[in-house]
């Protein structure tokens, strides 16, 4: 029997499969059709300390083997989610990684301190990619420097293990990890989805209501695949690979490439069930090809 | 709601793109309400990849049998067009909150512009089931519905090229109605194109009528996670898979 659990930047986890943020909201909806308590962990979406409304609609566009998402961030603010999905997680074992955005290092330092007050939350991921805000996500993510000062930050404001979320939308992937590594981060989980925008030829207009939006889906899994190739020779710390996993074949893929972990994101959209089947596929391909577990995998593409 | 495979028992072609599906589902059949949908993987590859939302059109509890009526305007549809008897599909349901069916109405009209007909038409059957007089107001562009078979309420039909019934649009009949009729008795429902459902909710402002509009939007999830089908209202972003998709007219701002 292979036993797919690993312990990921102080994380224990029962296995590598993620359910990633903004796919999975806080686990309410989704506890309906799927046993939480199988899932490796759950990256919650993004909490900002404010409540934000989002981005006006539409803002989802299908695109080839994929979608466009200008979600813009909505959320019912970091006390919302301490009085109300907090306690219903609670419920659960499925180990808890918060997301949290900000507009400014004050921002991202008042939800680390608050967060990391609360057992059940195992890690932080810190969101400093998301291309569908003006401020914060863009501003931070982008520059190196940017990334060092909010890593920094965050490293000083808690103890949790902090997983950076890199941006795929920049000119050198691979600076922004180390920059993130050097700053203290525990790992690092990419991508981030990709700038696109698709335009409706009978209206002539953009499709989203944000006019960009972030691709995700099968279409970027070569992208994500080569940035985490890419990144594993950059630097030392775990990385959680991400971008259109639907089949554990994709998301071995991610291993061979160099990730210790995956999430999946709009792969829950079309299939609830697709973590599950991911996690009972890894463990089909190990025991075919007569491996013993998970490191027989990680990075070990033969070039 | 719960996640399933419902096999096909049919799949006929209406029209050149009206198609009506009905599938196979003791917990659908049983449970979903007139106004809900189910979101449903219409093929099982990456193109197109996300499931597509279509409201219960029928639903036979005895016989564990519902049905899905929808028009090929795309991808999605397209993909489901070709799905055969004997195939099963996954389909997530039921979703949404459903039509409200208030007992001191005794009367109802349900506006229904082309394929809105498909949740009305389920809403009709419970409210003839609940001893409603039931108007139905079917609108379209041309005349693709002499298929449609009434059972049970008066049915006006009208098409913006005339070809059948009054020439002209769905909402010039409710308004003609709501200047005939003690309509302060009567539930108003709508379900279609945008432009239809704002002007029936600008003629139920005006007459102070209550309207329920069932709305549609692009869905990932489906299921309220994502935040992705959000509409504006009166009350903030709300989203059209799990508060609606049935919100007040008197809500939404277009």
């Amino acid at each position: 029997m292979v036993d797919l659990s690993l312990e990921l930047a102080g994380i224990k986890l029962k296995n590598p499969v993620m359910a990633a943020s903004g796919t999975f909201g806080y686990g309410k909806e989704y506890s309906e059709l799927v046993n939480l308590n199988k899932i490796g962990a759950i990256v919650t979406k993004s909490i900002t300390v404010n409540p934000r409304e989002g981005n006006p609609p539409p803002r989802i566009a299908e695109t080839p083997a994929g979608m466009l998402n200008a979600i813009g961030l909505q959320n019912e603010g970091l006390q919302k989610f301490i009085d109300e999905a907090l306690p219903f997680l609670e419920k659960y074992e499925v180990p808890l990684i918060v997301s949290i955005a900000g507009e400014t290092a004050k921002e991202f330092i008042e939800l680390a301190e608050t967060l990391s007050k609360y057992p059940k939350v195992k890690a932080l991921e810190i969101n400093i990619s998301c291309p569908n805000v003006e401020k914060g996500g863009m501003l931070f993510g982008c520059a190196p420097e940017g990334t060092e000062e909010v890593v920094k930050t965050v490293r000083q404001a808690t103890g949790l293990p902090i997983i950076v979320k890199l941006s795929p939308n920049v000119t050198d992937i691979r600076i922004i990890a180390k920059k993130a590594e050097e700053a203290g981060a525990n790992a690092l989980s990419l991508i981030n989805t990709i700038l696109g925008m698709s335009i409706d030829v009978n209206t002539q207009k953009p499709r989203l209501g944000n006019i960009t939006g972030g691709l995700s889906g099968p279409a970027i899994k070569p992208i994500a695949v080569r940035m985490v190739y890419e990144v594993a020779r950059a630097v030392k710390i775990p990385i959680i690979g991400m971008g259109g996993i639907t089949t554990a074949e994709d998301a071995i893929e991610f291993f061979l490439a160099g990730a210790s972990a995956v999430q999946i994101g709009t792969g829950n959209f079309v299939d609830p069930q697709c973590s599950i089947k991911v996690i009972d596929g890894i463990k089909k391909y190990l025991e075919g090809k007569k491996l013993s577990g998970l490191k027989d995998i990680i990075r070990k593409l033969r070039a | 709601m719960a996640q399933q495979r419902s096999r096909i028992i049919n799949h006929q072609k209406l029209s050149d793109t009206y198609y009506k599906l009905t599938l196979e589902s003791r917990e659908i059949s049983a449970l979903a309400k007139p106004g809900q949908f189910v979101n449903v993987r219409v093929n099982s590859g990456t193109c197109p990849l996300l499931r597509r939302p279509f409201a219960v059109h029928r639903k036979d509890k005895d016989k564990e049998l519902f049905e899905l009526l929808y028009e090929v305007v795309g991808n999605g549809t397209r993909a489901l067009s070709m799905r055969k008897i004997g195939e099963e599909l996954d389909v997530i349901g039921p979703l949404g909150n459903g039509f409200k069916i208030d007992r001191e109405k005794k009367s109802a009209i349900l506006v229904a512009g082309g394929i809105g007909i498909a949740p009305l038409a389920c809403l009709a059957e419970e409210l003839i089931k609940q001893k409603k007089e039931v108007f139905v107001i079917l609108g379209s562009k041309t005349n693709n519905f002499n298929w449609l078979s009434v059972d049970g309420y008066k049915l006006s039909v009208c098409t913006e090229d005339g070809s059948a019934g009054h020439k002209g649009l769905a909402t010039d009949i409710l308004e003609n109605m709501l200047s005939t009729i003690p309509y302060t008795l009567s539930a108003i429902y709508a379900c279609g194109p945008k432009a239809m459902l704002k002007a029936a909710a600008g003629i139920a402002l005006s007459k102070q009528a209550d309207c329920q509009i069932s709305l549609e939007e692009k869905l990932a999830c489906g299921i309220g996670a994502c935040l992705g089908c959000s509409v504006k209202t009166k009350n903030g972003y709300k989203l059209v898979c799990k508060d609606g998709p049935v919100f007040n007219s008197g809500e939404i701002i277009w």
